[in-house]
């Protein structure tokens, strides 16, 4: 009973941590989220039984996308133009 | 001469495909029970590995793996080739993450200690779960913690080339002895010894340590590549 609790608590962090990540502007705070998702996933593919998965999931999900994905925002920019934004909304509206 | 070379190796390739299209009928059922209880039973007492899905991956479907490696390796040449623009100007790292004098202390001392549970994970990949994959990215893991922390940690291309080559040669090598003397490419030709012994499973551990070696140069290249990029 209290695996599948802690099993329905991590995949619904799972899930928060992949809506704020698509919803949050700061692209940094978003990859670090997308790391939260590779990390709770490793967790549950341990509770599945398959150390395996979970130790590539770990160094490559949490560790190696995550810094190539923060390299790549210091060389570009860190936050969705504002400005962009606001054409956006412009266009939508008649 | 081209053009014959050409139409030689097509010929070649169609009449492998072609035999395995009349040899095999369409739609037949070869694996009727499936293959999981001889991978079993061929585990356990033939290659007497402790790990199914060890002697699975490498001995089994071996040559999957191989595919894998290669796969890995054209991604990291292709990477390397697009970022290294001028050959010369290689060397001044262009992404500087300034580290606390905390952060350089606690890498400079756990650095020795994921590189010891990477080289442990990939040498006991046919005892424990884990093995060249898992192993290889734990150690890539510790050199990039070290080139976050250090602004001038520089790893050599040459040696990581060298590794990745050796490994790689050394995989095929394997393979092609397989075949000469078991008559399988990847097939186990060496002495199994004791089931739960360090040394045992024939090949297994061997190609293991070498696919090990083979991963972390190439993802330490990709990291170091991608930190000292230049335009």
């Amino acid at each position: 009973m209290i695996y599948l609790i802690l099993f329905a608590v991590l995949l619904l962090l799972m899930l928060a941590a992949a809506i704020y990540a698509v919803f949050q502007r700061d692209l940094l705070y978003a990859v670090i989220a997308t790391g939260v998702i590779s990390l709770v996933l490793s967790v549950i593919f341990y509770m599945l039984q398959t150390p395996d998965v979970a130790l590539t999931e770990a160094a490559i999900g949490v560790a190696l996308t995550t810094i190539i994905f923060i390299i790549t925002i210091r060389n570009t920019v860190r936050h969705e133009d504002e400005h962009d934004k606001h054409s956006r909304e412009k266009k939508i509206q008649p | 001469m081209k053009n014959t070379i050409v139409i030689l190796l097509l010929a070649t390739i169609g009449y492998y495909l072609g035999s395995i299209f009349v040899n095999i009928g369409f739609g037949d059922p070869r694996f009727v029970n499936g293959v999981k209880d001889t991978y079993l039973a061929l585990t356990t007492s033939e290659l007497k590995v402790a790990n199914t899905v060890t002697s699975i991956v490498v001995n089994f479907r071996g040559f999957d793996t191989l595919g894998e490696v290669t796969v890995l390796f054209l991604a990291a040449t292709a990477l390397g080739g697009i970022l290294y623009k001028k050959r010369h100007a290689v060397g001044e790292r262009t992404v500087l993450f300034p580290a606390s004098s905390i952060v350089k202390s606690g890498a400079k001392l756990i650095f020795p200690a994921i590189v010891l549970l990477g080289a442990y994970v990939f040498i006991h990949g046919h005892l424990s779960p884990g093995g060249g994959f898992q192993g290889g990215t734990i150690i890539a893991t510790g050199f990039l913690l070290m080139l976050l922390a250090y602004d001038n940690f520089s790893v050599s291309h040459n040696v990581l080339s060298y590794i990745e080559s050796f490994a790689g040669i050394f995989f095929v090598a394997f393979g092609i002895a397989g075949l000469m003397i078991s008559g399988s490419f990847l097939e186990n030709f060496l002495p199994v010894g004791n089931m739960n012994d360090l040394f045992s499973g024939g090949v297994v551990p061997i190609i293991y340590i070498l696919v090990g070696f083979k991963v972390a140069a190439e993802l330490t290249g990709v990291i170091y590549t991608v930190l000292h990029e230049k335009d």
